[in-house]
């Protein structure tokens, strides 16, 4: 159209709004088994095209078919599973103690639950994950004990963090955990640093950066990658692509990068594209990734491609801006049925013994709830002092902030 | 006179604006197509099209930096960050470029923006979604900062602050976006549909920026306050039964001096509030004027109540927030000294 040079202003949209049909025919899904798995040293600039592909490894069947597969014993796999109806089951309660009062405020999972409980798996002891609120999965397959979780979710008399900090921004240095903030981005620039830590003290323990895709956008994350690729840090800069920041459609945030993978390929750093709905596929990658690391060959940008099926919290209807049908059509189906499907094509699993296994996981979490429930929830019974909330600002406590607390009476 | 929500009324103070005046641009994460987490700007993707209203990356930097540059060209970028909060990454935008430019352009360049951002607790929001950081925006030379407690106010201030030349910074107090809320958690909020101040003209007012306004007269003691520590005030004043007089600051910077000494020089009194931590807080530079300019008329030293000096914190929310309890503790104090 000839527009006698006048300029228009752009604005990504997404497919479909609300009353649409959902359709995701856009995203290419290439099959299982079709990513090629190189050597870890390989050079960055052969593997361009892996930012823009999507590393498979169960297929329709239920199959873990090419070079990703094979990593991981029956054994493994079915933590893996038990895993992820942990944490799905865990939110659902906690999602449920929400609504009933006992908390001001949740964050679920629904949908990404392979992300984070995988990962976790690929790491050793004593590496350090910065996560952000949507990798609790992080913890369960690090097996910290949910009720500790759920103290700090109902800000109770046992909370860890003494009431201080918003439900599920939980913090565990012995777990690998840092301390969530809450202000996006922010902390995968301190991934990086204490990744270039361990470097400087010649240590053997690496780091992992977690942001979604709409914090992308942040000044930090394009700090991380600079940090990153000049000190060749011990880091895997993972992105969780799961399409949506809060209203917003994940193409605000990429603009015109094709996808958030593609990224890290200015900085020069590996970057790869993971199916975040495949157990199998997220964790080979994450372990290739890490070893890269521990072998001082750098970072590696790794992006999940998953979906939020649920509310992006507690404070949050989807309805409003996305079709309701649009995690149905999702074409990455759902992770715990695909590793389901796979532990019965191997033989090891059934339908009974998942509905079984479902019965007994909401059996260990309600009697996990109870038993947090005895030390309070948010507002009622016990709780965490005032006096709580004037410790721990500095390690030692000012004389003006003493002061105050004695003014306060507490 | 039509009701309307703070929420409503700056919904309609944006609205009013973009229909007046094609320059006036809105945009900030989550804004466009759904209206804003707190639906401040609902529908006005669908009334003024995505040239005029849209989704933001997030990115505050980028939000502010590019809301500059859209000033520089001769637009009114009215922008929205998402809570106060999260402003930090754009801190620098702000101190550094936004309130500088004139200045340093000698007016070759001006930076027309409004910086509108939800502040406050009383939401168990915990630290990322209840601070009040006026006081690391009054300390910028160049910036305007505003604090409406109420619809009426809140559309007409906001009017102005788009009207005005200069950079504006606009915080609202968020706990105040559907009903006037005195403190006392424990009770139902009454909805701004029930309060003369929820009334809130149809089309172009405004209050002008630099204008505070007498609350609650009264001879005892004057109260400096802005944003949801003006109801706090005024249930402190009842439930101690003290006549104090209640001024409603509304903007911080420009002050107005003249009604804050006058009402000092009458009362011989002055208590301030705010819900700010207390080190280096607004109420300190208040203290500071308060004292210049009617030292010889005051009776008692002049006190402040304000946030404790931490984190905001989650679980102890009623123990943090200056509530009428602690505000009256200080009246009591101020009227005994
Ligand atoms: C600096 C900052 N700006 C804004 C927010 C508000 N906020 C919280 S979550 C969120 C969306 C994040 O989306 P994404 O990064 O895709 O992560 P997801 O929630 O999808 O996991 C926003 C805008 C914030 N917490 N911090
Ligand atoms: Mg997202």
């Amino acid at each position: 159209m000839a527009d006698a040079g006048l300029l228009r202003f752009h604005v990504p949209e997404p497919e479909v709004r609300p009353g649409g049909t959902p359709d995701f025919s856009n995203v290419t899904i290439p099959k299982a088994g079709s990513v090629p798995r190189p050597e870890i040293d390989v050079d960055p600039r052969t593997i361009r095209d892996m930012a823009f592909s999507i590393i498979r490894v169960l297929n329709r069947a239920g199959e873990a078919v090419g070079p990703w597969a094979g990593l991981l014993s029956d054994d493994e796999l079915l933590e893996g599973l038990r895993h992820m109806m942990t944490l799905r089951s865990f939110d659902a309660r906690m999602q449920m103690a929400q609504r009933q009062g006992k908390t001001s405020f949740y964050m679920q999972h629904l949908g990404e639950e392979a992300v984070s409980c995988a990962f976790r798996k690929a790491l050793a002891l004593g590496d350090m994950n910065f996560p952000t609120y949507r990798q609790a999965g992080l913890l369960i397959a690090d097996g910290y004990p949910m009720v500790t979780m759920m103290n700090q979710i109902y800000s109770n008399e046992a909370d860890p963090l003494k009431g201080r900090q918003l439900p599920i921004m939980y913090s565990s240095k012995e777990h690998g955990f840092f301390s969530i903030s809450g202000n996006l981005a922010t902390q995968y620039i301190q991934a990086v640093g204490w990744a270039m830590a361990s470097a400087i003290s010649n240590d053997s323990k690496i780091a992992a950066a977690w942001i979604g895709d709409g914090s992308t956008a942040e000044s930090d994350f394009h700090s991380a990658l600079v940090f990153a690729s000049t000190y060749k840090a011990p880091v895997v800069l993972n992105v969780v692509n799961n399409q949506w920041a809060i209203s917003t459609f994940q193409g605000i945030a990429r603009g015109g990068s094709g996808t958030f993978a593609a990224r890290g390929l200015g900085f020069g750093i590996p970057s790869l594209r993971v199916d975040g709905n495949d157990y199998l596929a997220v964790h080979a990658v994450a372990k290739w990734a890490a070893e890269r690391a521990r072998k001082n060959l750098g970072p590696t940008l790794v992006e999940y491609v998953t979906y939020r099926v649920g509310a992006h919290s507690s404070s949050d209807d989807p309805s409003a801006y996305r079709p309701k049908a649009e995690s149905d059509a999702w074409p990455l189906g759902d992770p715990i049925v695909r590793l389901k499907n796979h532990l019965i094509q191997r033989g090891v699993w059934s339908d009974e013994r998942h509905t079984q296994a479902e019965a007994e996981i909401l059996e260990t979490v309600i009697a996990a709830q109870r038993e947090a429930e005895r030390h309070g929830t948010l507002h009622a019974g016990g709780k965490p002092s005032a006096r709580d909330m004037f410790e721990g600002v500095y390690a030692e406590m000012p004389p003006h902030l003493r002061r105050q607390r004695q003014q306060a009476g507490v | 006179m039509p009701r309307r929500t703070m929420i409503e009324a700056i919904r309609d103070a944006m609205d009013v604006s973009m229909a007046r005046d094609e320059r006036v641009i809105v945009f900030g994460e989550d804004v466009g197509f759904f209206g804003g987490v707190f639906r401040c700007t609902q529908g006005l993707q669908a009334k003024y099209g995505k040239s005029r209203c849209f989704d933001a990356p997030i990115s505050e930097s980028g939000i502010v930096g590019s809301a500059i540059g859209m000033a520089a060209y001769g637009l009114k970028p009215c922008v929205e960050v998402q809570f106060a909060d999260y402003v930090y990454p754009a801190y620098d935008q702000i101190v550094s470029e936004a309130a500088r430019l004139r200045y340093r352009s000698n007016g070759d360049f001006t930076c027309p923006i409004v910086v509108r951002m939800p502040t406050g607790g009383g939401i168990f929001g915990g630290q990322t979604h209840s601070q009040s950081p006026e006081a690391l925006f009054t300390h910028v030379s160049g910036l305007k900062v505003v604090v409406p407690s109420n619809p009426h106010d809140a559309k007409g201030l906001l009017i102005a602050a788009i009207e005005d030349p200069d950079p504006v910074i606009f915080l609202e107090p968020k706990r105040l976006y559907n009903g006037p809320f005195d403190g006392h958690h424990e009770r139902p909020v009454t909805p701004w549909s029930k309060h003369e101040l929820g009334e809130v003209a149809d089309g172009h007012y405004t209050v002008p920026l630099g204008k505070a306004v007498i609350r609650r007269p009264g001879a005892a003691v004057t109260v400096l306050a802005y944003g949801t520590m003006v109801y706090v005030a005024e249930a402190a004043a009842e439930e101690t039964g003290i006549d104090a007089e209640i001024i409603d600051l509304r903007t911080l910077l420009p002050l107005d001096l003249e009604t804050i000494v006058g009402s000092v020089k009458k009362t011989g009194r002055c208590v301030i509030v705010h819900e700010a931590t207390l080190t280096s807080g607004y109420g300190a530079e208040l203290s500071a004027l308060v004292q210049e300019n009617c030292f010889y008329h005051l009776e008692a030293p002049v006190a402040r109540v304000a946030g404790w000096d931490t984190p905001y914190p989650h679980a102890q929310e009623w123990d943090y927030f200056p509530g009428p309890a602690r505000l009256g503790r200080a009246l009591v104090e101020t009227m005994e000294a």
